[in-house]
Formats: structure tokens, C-alpha cells, sequence
């Protein structure tokens, strides 16, 4: 009976080692959440009270990690403001710039690399974004016998990932804007898989910032620094658009193929171009998804 | 009340004390499985902790082996209940008693379902975020609530009849038909729903042309009724080898006909789907093209493919042939059959969904080291699982361990009370 028990003890102090050995990676956790933010409420059923809470928490988070006591917003769509982006393909000349402007504006990780536009280069006369060249890196652009085509997210009227979520941890606001709430998504990937314009990414580990390239004007559904594990994407700029700018990719773009504006306001330019400019289409039309970022061609 | 609480309590008690007790090749068996489950913790431990980019996983390929291996395993819990079919429709008595293995399987096969798609979560962390009432379960508009309600429910239902037919047995009385054949027959319906639901979720994504096409599911529900009791057919075998447990060889041969059937559907449907695929010759080809041929260099799945298709058929032919009444051939064609329907239901759906990306982009897709350890510590604690579930059921149908023996010494390592016949 005394080795029996000798063993059986052994068996489970052996096991118990084995656990610890197993569970030992945990040891680095380091910030990976705080009670605050599991116990958080979802966006929509927060009052303001517990929203300026959540921002203060934000704020200390962000001051803690990168030394910048940022300015963290909860902005609110506008009342009779439906945000369209048009793009003028004919004088897009891929230069890239509105990718890096956008990395820059919206405090995306440098380190994996997350852009939330990306340029194809296409041939002449096709549209099958499956010749699409992802990857040009020529001398000089544009290129003879090319045109480029940025895609990022097409807010849809009909967007595919709020569809799937199975969290509501992304929505589309009365502006037109599919926000997430970075927060309250679980990290699943579904929106990721339902999207046909390959427009969100996936935070795979702790993004890195510089903090002396942090973007401090920041917003709650908007560029505020992301946590590990999940998804963000094109935003159409919430912090300044919501304040009656433009998003920094129409800033930068060098040849202004980009335009910008309330589709609702029958004077703006975007109205002007989807009433006058005889050939605009939206990207996989036959989706269904019916984008707000339309492409058009014009000298 | 308070009498049928202490009894119940020391029914679990005395399950979980024999979950101990076996002899030495029972402690290799576990210790090996355990060994692999910390293996796969301590590797999904390291994930937690520094994110999906220690798996393969990309912003291009963001589903992986952990999808893929929930997908196969829904099936494999679906195909519990073409067990429970023939003896509770058609009166099968052959099957009666192994029903409860079937069943004893689903729940072990859900388990690890759950285990999967967790270990594929950003931030599991915030799992409450899909718990109704507290979180905000976007139902019935994501395909993946739903999957969370139907896998869950499959798992409590299976668990209540399992439960509740072994404590029956336990005590030695007869089982009340109100408790138990409803939801049986609720489970039949519920198994197919599972499995609808899991393939629904890829179907339902207009923008992946490869997934959206009505054939996913009904290929789905094939494929798992023949992968499904295949592992069965083995599994009952081991379990006639290991144990005194009496399983008749007409027994086997029953599903050997499911899974016949199953398999020829299976293969049938293949073809319509690949005929489909390539003779239209439209654009939305491509991703089957990198499948079953390679596309622009780029081939990490075709061997793969190949493989589970020449396998699907060997094991056609063996289950057609009279060759398979022999149980050498069978269980041939039942291993060639779980490998082919696991390489096509797990890689070869969920990879090439993802290749090319909506924006025509080739980016491969393998699975890292520490992601196959996730992978097999899952497996493994799946197994154990199992194991323990039937080192419990297995003395309770046999009768070894009842009500009727409480107050006698517990059995210890190696030694096995002499079988007594069990009470019908």
C-alpha cells in the first residue's frame, strides 16, 4: 500500500509540475488587458458618463505607453451627412502616397506592417483584379500601358462584415461609416473572410508604433491605438472627417484623383460628379454590396 | 431529494475514481495523451500570450488548420446519429447499446469543435461578448451565432442522453421513454443542423466564390456520415479488443452500409462539383484551379487534394466490393476514408477559399510548428476525452458498475471484476 500511494503521489506532483511547465508562456503576459477594459460595456449601451471613463482609461493607456498624452474623442455622426469618395482612375498614378499618409494618420502597427490601402496595378483594358500586380515597385510610376486602381474599405450599403459579426462588434453608423469597435471584437476573422474587397486587417500580434510618429488627435471608432487580436480598417478618417475635413489619403494624393464629400448636399463636389461624369462604377457591382467609393475615369 | 442528490454525487464520484483505474496499457495510453495535451497548451499558452502571428495565419489566408480541423470534427459529432437512427427508427437491435459510444463520440468530437474555434479567437478573453443576455450575439444574422447556439445545444443534448441512459443503468431500472426518446428524436434533426449551419457559414460569403455554391452542403452531410462512423467502426473494435465488452461483428457491418452509401454519394457529388468548377471555365475558377492544379506556380495543396481524392476511392471500391465484409478490409477502408475526408473537409475547403484573395493576390498558406501543436494537444485531449468517457460507460453497460455493487471494494489497477451480465 505504501508504494502504491508513494507512487500515486508521485503521479501527481509529476502532473502538477507538468501543468506548471505547460501554462509557464503566461509569465509575459504583461499588459494584455486590465479589469476595466474586460468588464467594459458594448459602445451603443454606454451612457456618456461611462464613455468619458472609457476614454480617461484610454488616455492613461496610451500616455503609459508611448509618453503622449493624446486627445481622445467619442464623435458622433452629423445630422444630413452621408459620407461618398470618388476616384478618378485616370489620374491615379500609384504612387502610394495615400497608403503611407494613411498608415501615418491612423496610427497603424509599423511592425507587422497593417495598410488599409492597397494599389493594384492593372493592365490596360481589363478589369479582372486576378491580373492585379500587388507588389510594383518600378523606378518610376506610372508605368506605360498600366492604370492603378487603390481599393480600400467601400463602405457599403450592404456591408457583408457587419452581416457576419457575430458580436455587432462592427456596424454601419447613419453617416455611412462601417465603424468597429475595437474593444468589443473577439478577434474571430469572419468580417475578414466575408469581405470581397479585402479590406480589413487582422492585428496578429502587439502593434508597434514609434511613439514619435503616434498620431495623438485621436477617436474611439477611429485611430486610436489598436490592441492585439483584432480587426480595424479604412474608416474614412472619423477623427477629421467628423469635424468637417478630409481624410489625409485626398490630402496627400499628389494629382487629386481623390474626392470627398456628403452625398446628402445636392452642391458637393461628389454630388457633382456621380450627377455629370458619364462613367463611374462601383468595385464587384454584381456583389451586391452597393459601395459608397465609387472609381470614374476622366482627363 | 436529498437522498437522489447523494446518490447521484456518488455515481459521479465513483466515474471519476475509475477514469483512474485501468491497467498498464490504459496509464501509456493516457500518460501519452496527457503528455500531448500540455504539449498543445503550453504551445497555445505561447499564442496567447504573443498573438495569431505565431501561427501561419496571414491577413491573405486568415482561417487555417484550426477551422479546418473544427470543420471535419462537426461532422464527425453529426455522424453520431446515424447510429441512433436505425435503432430508434427502424428498430435495429444490434446497434441498441452502441448507440451510447456513437453519442459518448459527439460529445467528445464538440468538445473539441469548442477547443478549435476558441484556440482561433483574437481575444478569447472576451468570449462573454458572445453569451446572450450579457454579450451581443448578432442572431439569426451571423451564420456564426447560429453555429454557437446549434453547437452548444448539440453538445447539452447529448450529454442529457448519455447521461441519463447510463445513470439509469447504474441503478439498475429502466429508463423512462418521456426522458429521453424526444430528445433523441430532437437530436436526429439537431445532428443535420449542426452540420447545415457550419457549411452555411461558408456558403453564405457571396464575395468567396469557391465556398458559395449550394453543393457545400450537402457534400458536407455526405462526407460526415461516411468519416463519422468509420471512426466508429474502429473505435468499437479497439473497445471489443480492450475490454470484455460484447460487440457483434453483424453490428459493424451495419454501418459498414452507412458508410458504403455515404461514400458513394460523397464521390458522386465530388464530381458534379468539379465538373461545375471547370467545364463553365469562368473566371471564378481560380481558386479551384490552385487546388487541383497549381495556379501560376503556387501548388502547396495539390498533392494534398490528390491524395484524399485517390484515397476517397480506394475506399469506394473496398466498400463496394463483398472484399470489405472482412473486417481487415473494412477497417482498411475506414482509415483511408477518415484521412481522405479529413485532408478535403479540412484543407482542401477552408485553404483555397482564401487563394487568390478578393483582390487576386497568391499568398500561400502553411501551418507553423507551434499551431500544429495547438492542433495536436486538441487531438490528444479529444482522445482523452473519449477514453475516460468510455472507461466510465463501458463497466456501467456491462454491469460491473451499478448501484447494486457500491458498498464492495473499488477495482484496482489491472484487475477487472468478472463481467456480469447487464439488465435488459
Amino acid at each position: 500500500m505504501g508504494r502504491r500511494n508513494f507512487l500515486r503521489s508521485s503521479a501527481a506532483f509529476a502532473g502538477l509540475g507538468a501543468l506548471a511547465a505547460s501554462l509557464s508562456p503566461l509569465r509575459e503576459i504583461g499588459d494584455y488587458s486590465s479589469v476595466d477594459e474586460f468588464m467594459q460595456k458594448y459602445y451603443k449601451e454606454m451612457t456618456p458618463d461611462d464613455m468619458s471613463k472609457v476614454i480617461k482609461r484610454i488616455e492613461n493607456e496610451v500616455q503609459r505607453q508611448y509618453g503622449i498624452r493624446p486627445h481622445v474623442r467619442d464623435l458622433k455622426p452629423m445630422d444630413g451627412v452621408e459620407f461618398v469618395y470618388c476616384l478618378n482612375l485616370t489620374r491615379c498614378i500609384g504612387c502610394r502616397k495615400c497608403v503611407h499618409a494613411c498608415v501615418a494618420e491612423n496610427n497603424q502597427s509599423r511592425n507587422p506592417e497593417i495598410q488599409y490601402i492597397r494599389v493594384l496595378k492593372l493592365p490596360h483594358g481589363s478589369m479582372d483584379i486576378e491580373k492585379a500586380d500587388h507588389l510594383y515597385n518600378p523606378e518610376a510610376v506610372p508605368q506605360k500601358g498600366f492604370f492603378y486602381m487603390p481599393v480600400q474599405c467601400q463602405q457599403c450599403h450592404n456591408p457583408p462584415c457587419v452581416k457576419v459579426c457575430p458580436v455587432h462588434a462592427t456596424w454601419q453608423e447613419k453617416d455611412g461609416i462601417t465603424v468597429i469597435d475595437y474593444d468589443w471584437c473577439i478577434g474571430c476573422r469572419y468580417c475578414e473572410a466575408a469581405c470581397p474587397y479585402w479590406a480589413r486587417r487582422f492585428n496578429f500580434t502587439k502593434p508597434e508604433i514609434p511613439k514619435e510618429r503616434l498620431n495623438p488627435n485621436m477617436a474611439y471608432l477611429g485611430n486610436r491605438p489598436r490592441k492585439q487580436g483584432v480587426m480595424e480598417k479604412c474608416h474614412f478618417c472619423i477623427q477629421r472627417t467628423r469635424v468637417g475635413r478630409y481624410p489625409a489619403c485626398l490630402e496627400v494624393c499628389p494629382v487629386g484623383a481623390r474626392k470627398f464629400g456628403n452625398i446628402l448636399d445636392p452642391d458637393s463636389e461628389v454630388s457633382y460628379i456621380l450627377r455629370e461624369k458619364r462613367i463611374f462604377i462601383q468595385l464587384k457591382e454584381e456583389m451586391g454590396t452597393n459601395p459608397r467609393f465609387f472609381y470614374y475615369f476622366e482627363k | 431529494m436529498i437522498h437522489a442528490t447523494r446518490d447521484y454525487l456518488t455515481f459521479l464520484w465513483r466515474c471519476a475514481r475509475i477514469a483512474f483505474v485501468g491497467d498498464w496499457r490504459y496509464y501509456t495510453w493516457m500518460g501519452g495523451l496527457t503528455v500531448f495535451s500540455l504539449l498543445g497548451l503550453h504551445a497555445y499558452c505561447n499564442q496567447f500570450v504573443h498573438g495569431l502571428i505565431v501561427t501561419g495565419m496571414s491577413d491573405e489566408v486568415s482561417w487555417g488548420v484550426y477551422i479546418a480541423n473544427f470543420t471535419f470534427l462537426v461532422g464527425v459529432a453529426a455522424a453520431a446519429v446515424m447510429m441512433v437512427i436505425p435503432v430508434y427508427i427502424y428498430d435495429n437491435e444490434e446497434l441498441h447499446d452502441l448507440v451510447i459510444f456513437g453519442e459518448l463520440l459527439a460529445v467528445a468530437a464538440i468538445i473539441m469543435c469548442l477547443a478549435f474555434v476558441t484556440v482561433d479567437l483574437g481575444r478569447p478573453d472576451r468570449f462573454w461578448h458572445l453569451i446572450p443576455g450579457i454579450g451581443q450575439l448578432n442572431f439569426p444574422r451571423s451564420m456564426l451565432s447560429w453555429d454557437v447556439i446549434v453547437l452548444n445545444g448539440y453538445l447539452l443534448l447529448n450529454i442529457h442522453i448519455c447521461g441519463y441512459l447510463l445513470y439509469c443503468r447504474y441503478q439498475g431500472r429502466k429508463p423512462s421513454k418521456w426522458f429521453y426518446i424526444p430528445f433523441v428524436f430532437i437530436a436526429i434533426v439537431w445532428a443535420v443542423s449542426i452540420h447545415t449551419v457550419t457549411a452555411f457559414l461558408y456558403v453564405g460569403l457571396g464575395g468567396r466564390p469557391f465556398w458559395n455554391s449550394s453543393i457545400v452542403g450537402p457534400r458536407f452531410l455526405a462526407s460526415a456520415f461516411s468519416a463519422g462512423p468509420a471512426i466508429i467502426i474502429l473505435a468499437l473494435q479497439v473497445i471489443r479488443r480492450v475490454t470484455r465488452y460484447h460487440i457483434t461483428d453483424k453490428a459493424l457491418l451495419t454501418l459498414r452500409s452507412i458508410v458504403q452509401v455515404s461514400m458513394i454519394i460523397n464521390v458522386f457529388l465530388l464530381i458534379n462539383e468539379i465538373f461545375k468548377e471547370f467545364y463553365s471555365g469562368n473566371l471564378h475558377v481560380a481558386s479551384s484551379k490552385y487546388l487541383f492544379l497549381g495556379l501560376d506556380g503556387h501548388h502547396a495543396l495539390v498533392p494534398w487534394i490528390w491524395t484524399a481524392i485517390v484515397f476517397n476511392l480506394i475506399s469506394m471500391f473496398l466498400l463496394i466490393l463483398p472484399l470489405s465484409r472482412s473486417l481487415r478490409w473494412l477497417d482498411v477502408a475506414c482509415v483511408l476514408c477518415i484521412v481522405g475526408i479529413w485532408i478535403e473537409k479540412g484543407m482542401g475547403l477552408v485553404i483555397p477559399g482564401f487563394i487568390p484573395t478578393p483582390l487576386g493576390a497568391l499568398i500561400e498558406y502553411t501551418p507553423s510548428m507551434n499551431e500544429t501543436l495547438v492542433c495536436l494537444g486538441i487531438w490528444a485531449f479529444g482522445l482523452l476525452c473519449y477514453t475516460i468517457f468510455l472507461r466510465m460507460s463501458v463497466p456501467i453497460l456491462q454491469g460491473t458498475l451499478s448501484k447494486a455493487n457500491e458498498h464492495l471494494p473499488e477495482p484496482e489497477a489491472g484487475v477487472e471484476h468478472s463481467p456480469v451480465p447487464a439488465p435488459h
